[in-house]
């Protein structure tokens, strides 16, 4: 066995083998609580019937039906780009995930630029949508793709800010490096180190930043112009069929958990909780902590309403991107002077 | 042979995967941290090929559960049941070029901005006032954007 682990090749298979049963099972966990808990806000019950019980098997029952349906590419998209788009898209969010920390050493590459290549990586799933808005020659899409892009291109500027403001404090770029920065003692009460997550020494600006550009990022009510339903029919997706569908769909809650993983790591502390061993629990831990995240995001889809185009690009410009630099500013200063 | 081997195969996986492969102290010569370095960046690149792979097998298995009766009038564009009208590539307004260069200019920022956070403790005063300069100026290049209308959706 130890052979195995020896070798970089069995043991790069390995890996690559559980972040996708992690991934795919969580995207398809995140697909079911969407159902449930949108139908909970309605007052409405949702899934019910499939696998015998509260409707579990949902998720796996709609995959099976996709399957099935025809595969249709209109007869004017670019062909080449129409079916390359949804790779682009999944591709993004498998490159993120290798840097995401779920205890101290599991890890599956600890990279030391680790949350600059996550931010880099984690725009190319724009890049996706763009490709499908156009590649799709259809007016819609179009929209829905320039949207998506002229999006990313706001909301990119105050996540990334606000990333600066934990690269800071922690004084490095490695997400094993973020989080053991916010193992160690933020203040001592007598004898007792008290540890703080990032959100709580001073980032809680820069989370509510992160937060709401997240959702951008994600295409998430209250920014979910690139699809918006009552104006542009399925955006980008509108010409996308069977399993293509599928793929975006499944790339969307894959990204839910992989962005939601990255808040928790570098604002919540990751896989550390004062008092647990990190290198039993952590895995538990960044997961409790990545669902409180998708709760939220999946609870402010069912809530708020949609913003407007002109709305979207003034708030990014005119306060998120001054709000990220002047938290960045105060970060810096307070850093340099204690 | 194969039960009482369970525990401790399962041991050698957690190890190997609970332990990471080297530290940088006790990678020795050159040799081996450029393969390291290489390694690094193979696992990222394997990581991103198996998404794009994972779509082409899903398809892949699909094209054989799935019927294909493509028909003219199937695979036209689709816009509300009519007809199409005019192309698909319509004009698009100019503002969504303008956000990519204000957009361009911030992002290069961030490019240096993140070398400049990781040292800043020990660069100190110096780092940061010449930050704070090189942010102003971009800033005023964003307040001159926005009075100029860029973000005016009015026409």
């Amino acid at each position: 066995m130890n052979v195995l682990f020896d070798n970089f090749w069995a043991l790069l298979g390995i890996k690559l083998l559980l972040i996708v049963l992690v991934v795919m099972t969580t995207a398809l966990v995140v697909i079911y609580a969407e159902l449930k808990l949108g139908a909970h806000f309605q007052h409405r019950i949702g899934p019910y019937f499939a696998g015998g019980r509260w409707g579990w098997a949902q998720p796996l029952a709609d995959a099976l039906k996709f399957l099935q349906k025809e595969d249709i590419i209109p007869a004017a998209a670019d062909r080449v780009v129409f079916k390359a788009a949804p790779m682009v898209s999944l591709m993004a969010y498998f490159a993120v995930v290798v840097i995401i920390p779920f205890s101290p050493r599991l890890v599956v590459q600890d990279l030391d630029v680790g949350i600059f290549y996550a931010l880099a990586a984690g725009s190319l799933g724009t890049l996706g949508v763009l490709m499908a808005g156009w590649s799709s020659a259809n007016k819609y899409s179009l929209m829905g793709g320039l949207r998506a892009a002229a999006q990313l291109i706001a909301y990119e500027l105050p996540l990334v800010l606000a990333v600066v403001g934990v690269v800071i404090q922690a004084g490095t770029m490695s997400m094993v490096g973020i989080v053991e920065a916010q193992a160690e003692p933020a203040f001592h009460l007598g004898s007792v180190g008290i540890p703080l997550p990032f959100v709580l020494q001073g980032q809680l600006i820069g989370f509510i930043i992160f937060m709401i550009a997240m959702l951008a990022e994600l295409s998430r009510t209250p920014f979910d112009l690139p699809m918006a339903e009552s104006e542009l029919v399925m955006g980008y997706l509108t010409e996308y069929s069977g399993l293509r569908f599928t793929m975006f769909f499944l790339a969307e809650y894959a990204g839910i958990f992989v962005m939601s993983a990255l808040v928790s790591t570098l604002f919540l502390g990751g896989y550390f909780l004062p008092g647990l061993p990190s290198n039993v629990f952590g895995p538990v831990i960044l997961m409790g902590k990545t669902s409180v995240i998708i709760f939220l995001i999946i609870w402010f889809r069912w809530t708020w309403p949609r913003v407007r185009e002109d709305q979207l690009q003034g708030f990014a410009w005119r306060w998120l991107v001054p709000l990220a630099l002047a938290n960045l500013a105060v970060t810096a200063t307070l850093k340099v002077v204690f | 042979m194969w039960p009482p081997q369970c525990p401790a195969a399962l041991g050698a996986v957690a190890r190997g995967i609970y332990t990471r492969r080297s530290t940088p102290a006790d990678a020795g010569d050159g040799a081996a941290q450029v393969a390291e370095y290489f390694q690094d960046y193979i696992t990222v690149a394997v990581f991103a090929a198996f998404g794009a792979v994972l779509v082409a097998v899903a398809v892949g298995a699909a094209s054989l559960l799935r019927p294909s009766n493509p028909t003219a009038t199937k695979s036209q564009t689709y816009e509300c049941g009519i007809d199409p009208v005019g192309g698909g590539w319509s004009q698009t307004h100019v503002r969504y070029y303008i956000f990519a260069l204000l957009f361009l200019v911030f992002d290069v920022e961030a490019v240096f901005i993140f070398p400049w956070a990781v040292q800043l403790e020990t660069l100190g005063v110096f780092a940061l006032v010449e930050m704070m300069v090189f942010v102003v100026i971009l800033l005023a290049g964003l307040v001159y954007a926005i009075r100029k209308g860029v973000l005016e959706w009015e026409s």
